[in-house]
């Protein structure tokens, strides 16, 4: 049996703890990630300019191509990617201890790689313009499921990884007591990731054959009701991955404590049993399922793993506004808020992604979820509209405001253009607002998504949209633009610090055994002390973070409002049943 | 000791609730019990619900009931390719066939009269958008999904396939029209 690799090294600014093959594949996976974004960014930007009729660049063939693989390396390679580096980071660098089985991860490393590029090749060939979704019984290149179904594979040693190092962790006690609560956040993402990547084995393995000719036919009800499986419940992996990030950030900038480990952890716990059932999101205006059906788990049960969302919007700001109290900015509602670094990008562009979520991509999403308000919006730019609002403003700026912390702690690069670094999260949050804005108010005026030409020119049957929607659409665009410049200016700072950035030096790697890694035993504290709260000299009206239930509530009020302005809207179209 | 530590007290889960989380997670609750409720509500007191009601077929099963219709019913023919222009009696089964690239016939339906619309695909799936209504319903191939329709005002609407069904999607429009009796 081989030595195991005890090399760590220790951040002299942050005290965090660095395994060397851990890290390597953090930065690799990272890399990985971003070149993802980058390829998917151009791509964005040729969606963009053709959907905008003023420029219309891309003939039609062209447009469904790009608009497939700017799906597929946005969506898939560039956001799981990364996640497997956060993963590694929540259980090597978080719980101080080796990464299992390094070389494992390095085969499911590949395994992605190759399964990224064998899916690119398939869509670029030019016969599996089939979207992100790929719906039987339009059929794509076999390589086009291969591909999936490979770096779906590497995804699934990645999850192993991290939880063996869980495993390895617990037995070498290089902690003590209870995970962290980030890491316990990322746990709740690779479950639910384990559980997407078998739904996604059941639908893509037969569809792959099908492919090959060797299963005769798929039912196209079967398919999307088990692909959804695997295609929403990746965009959980996503939102539990990014509020672990919240947490992350506010505890990184702010030193913040969670207010309550047991009402976070609850919140969590809820992601694993409920999300899971989202796939009846995108059944709601299908033949063949019951309205029963649909209700139970379009709601997430009884919106449970809403409520987990509503928790968690709370608590984030919650700890931070109590961490920023205790520093002294204890004034009137929302000092703690004026003065927080709003010109760190790891701050602001956690926060935005934070805000964002909640009232973009949240609000919408459970109006686009519910089961007769979907006959409205289906298939709409408001789908896209949402769903930007969720994984680009939630996730993406989420990770963009992670990158300027591990550029420096895990790259030992300094950030380059430290100004437009400053700016970076602003371009990219408040762009990709507006857009995802003004892409639900096109769909809310019945805009199709995916569509080539929406002024149907030279169809045998035409349709004018009213001017409103050609505004909206003009709208979006220019935000989108400016979000493609925010964008353009994450992949300049990140790839420039990291290659040529100037480096940070740091003592090396040491070698460290077992019984050296473990950690002290936490003092006993008893019971009685335990449970005593945040100290009463804070907050005002008996709560500890009196500005964020203000801003919750506004939440709320809003959330109320839209949600039965679109069931007025509802009771004026004709009478279905 | 912060969100990337582990937590303090060994005993985290005997910390009892502030009055910050408890108030909001019991609000929270609330709202997502009445958004729940309110799907079943609207079944019960809403207009605007799908039945589910849906069977499986075949595209030749289909088509035979869609063509009986049209030679019924036809009051005139469209466009270069003379497409009929269905007009049904009101009440009765209306099929709508959606194919690549394509919705067959044209139908013409009468205001504040109710009607089965039946909607199948021959091929891919397709989206059945009726614009500016703004009415969005998936079409699968081999499921004959029946909605009962009750148009409320006259006019030419825009029939819009808005499930991408491969190179000419953008090009797969149709008409409705509703007329005053």
């Amino acid at each position: 049996m081989m030595a195991l690799n005890r090399m760590y090294r220790t951040c002299p600014t942050t005290g965090l703890l660095f395994h060397e093959p851990a890290e390597k594949l953090m930065r690799w996976n990272a890399v990985a990630a971003v070149v993802s974004l980058l390829v998917g960014g151009v791509l964005a930007l040729l969606v963009l300019l053709t959907r905008w009729p003023a420029v219309h660049l891309l003939p039609a063939d062209w447009f469904y191509l790009v608009l497939t693989a700017h799906g597929l390396d946005m969506l898939v390679f560039w956001i799981i990617f990364f996640e497997i580096a956060v993963m590694y980071f929540c259980a090597s660098t978080l719980l101080r201890c080796r990464l299992a089985t390094p070389k494992m991860a390095w085969a499911g490393f590949w395994l992605m790689v190759l399964g990224a590029l064998m899916n690119n090749y398939s869509v670029f060939r030019g016969d599996s313009s089939v979207m992100f979704t790929s719906y039987v019984p339009m059929g794509a290149h076999p390589t086009f499921y291969l591909g999936l179904i490979l770096f779906a594979v590497g995804a699934l040693i990645g999850c192993f990884v991290f939880l063996g190092t869980l495993v390895i962790a617990k037995a070498e006690r290089t902690y003590q007591g209870s995970i962290p609560l980030v890491t316990f956040g990322a746990l709740t993402a690779c479950i639910i990731a384990v559980f997407t990547i078998a739904a996604g084995a059941i639908i893509l393995i037969p569809t792959f054959l099908w492919s090959l000719g060797l299963i005769s036919q798929i039912d196209s009800l079967m398919y999307r009701t088990v692909w959804w499986a695997f295609g929403h419940s990746s965009q959980q992996v996503n939102v539990s991955a990014h509020v672990a990030v919240w947490y992350a950030v506010a505890a990184i900038i702010f030193g913040a404590k969670p207010l309550s480990e047991k009402v976070s952890r609850t919140a969590f716990f809820l992601y694993i049993l409920f999300l899971q059932l989202a796939s009846a999101h995108h059944l709601l205006a299908d033949p063949g399922v019951s309205s029963n059906w649909k209700i139970f788990n379009t709601s997430y049960a009884m919106y449970l793993a809403v409520l987990a969302s509503m928790v968690h919007g709370l608590t984030v700001p919650g700890s931070i506004e109590v961490a920023q109290r205790v520093k002294g900015y204890n004034k009137g509602l929302f000092e703690w808020l004026r003065k927080a670094p709003w010109g760190n990008p790891v701050f602001s562009g956690m926060f935005m992604s934070l805000i964002g979520f909640g009232f973009l991509g949240g609000i919408s999403g459970v109006v686009l979820g519910t089961e007769q308000l979907n006959l409205i919006m289906h298939n709409t730019l408001y789908v896209p509209g949402h769903f930007h609002a969720t994984v680009v403003i939630g996730t993406t700026l989420a990770f963009m405001a992670l990158t300027y912390f591990l550029i420096p702690v895990m790259f030992r690069r300094e950030v380059m253009f430290p100004k437009l670094a400053q700016w970076q999260p602003y371009l990219f949050g408040i762009g990709m607002s507006g857009f995802a804005l003004f892409m639900m108010g096109a769909g809310t005026l019945g805009v199709p998504r995916r569509h080539w030409d929406i002024t149907m020119a030279g169809n045998l049957f035409g349709h004018e949209w009213p001017g409103t929607a050609y505004l909206m659409i003009g709208l979006l665009a220019i935000f989108g633009i400016l979000a493609v410049i925010g964008g353009a200016a994450y992949l300049l700072i990140t790839v420039c610090s990291v290659f040529i950035g100037k480096k940070i030096e740091t003592p090396g790697y040491t070698r460290i055994r077992a019984v050296d890694g473990m950690a002290a035993p936490a003092p006993v504290q008893p019971v009685a002390a335990a449970i005593t709260g945040h100290g009463g000299s804070i907050g005002a009206g008996g709560m500890v973070a009196p500005g964020t239930f203000v801003l919750a509530m506004v939440l709320l009020v809003s959330f109320v409002l839209y949600y039965f302005v679109n069931w007025k809207y509802l009771s004026q179209v004709w009478p279905l049943s | 000791m912060s969100a990337i530590q582990p937590p303090s007290q060994r005993v985290w889960w005997k910390q009892p609730l502030d009055r910050l989380e408890g108030s909001w997670i019991v609000l929270s609750l609330i709202w997502c019990l009445i958004m729940f409720f309110m799907m079943p509500y609207w079944h019960i007191y809403g207009k605007q619900n799908l039945a589910n009601e849906a069977y499986r077929t075949t595209p030749d099963a289909y088509t035979k009931k869609a063509q009986a219709m049209v030679d019924q019913y036809t009051v005139r023919k469209e466009t270069a390719q003379d497409i009929p222009v269905v007009h049904p009696p009101a009440g009765s089964d209306v099929y709508l066939i959606a194919r690549l690239w394509q919705w067959w016939p044209l139908l013409e339906l009468e205001a504040g009269k109710s009607y089965r619309v039946h909607l199948m695909s021959m091929d891919w799936l397709h989206g059945f958008s009726l614009q500016p209504e703004n009415i969005n319903i998936q079409v699968h191939p081999g499921y004959d999904h029946v909605l009962t329709v009750t148009p409320t005002r006259a006019g030419t609407y825009s029939i819009i396939c808005n499930e991408y069904c491969g190179i000419n999607h953008h090009t797969m429009t149709s008409k409705l029209y509703v007329v005053n009796k």
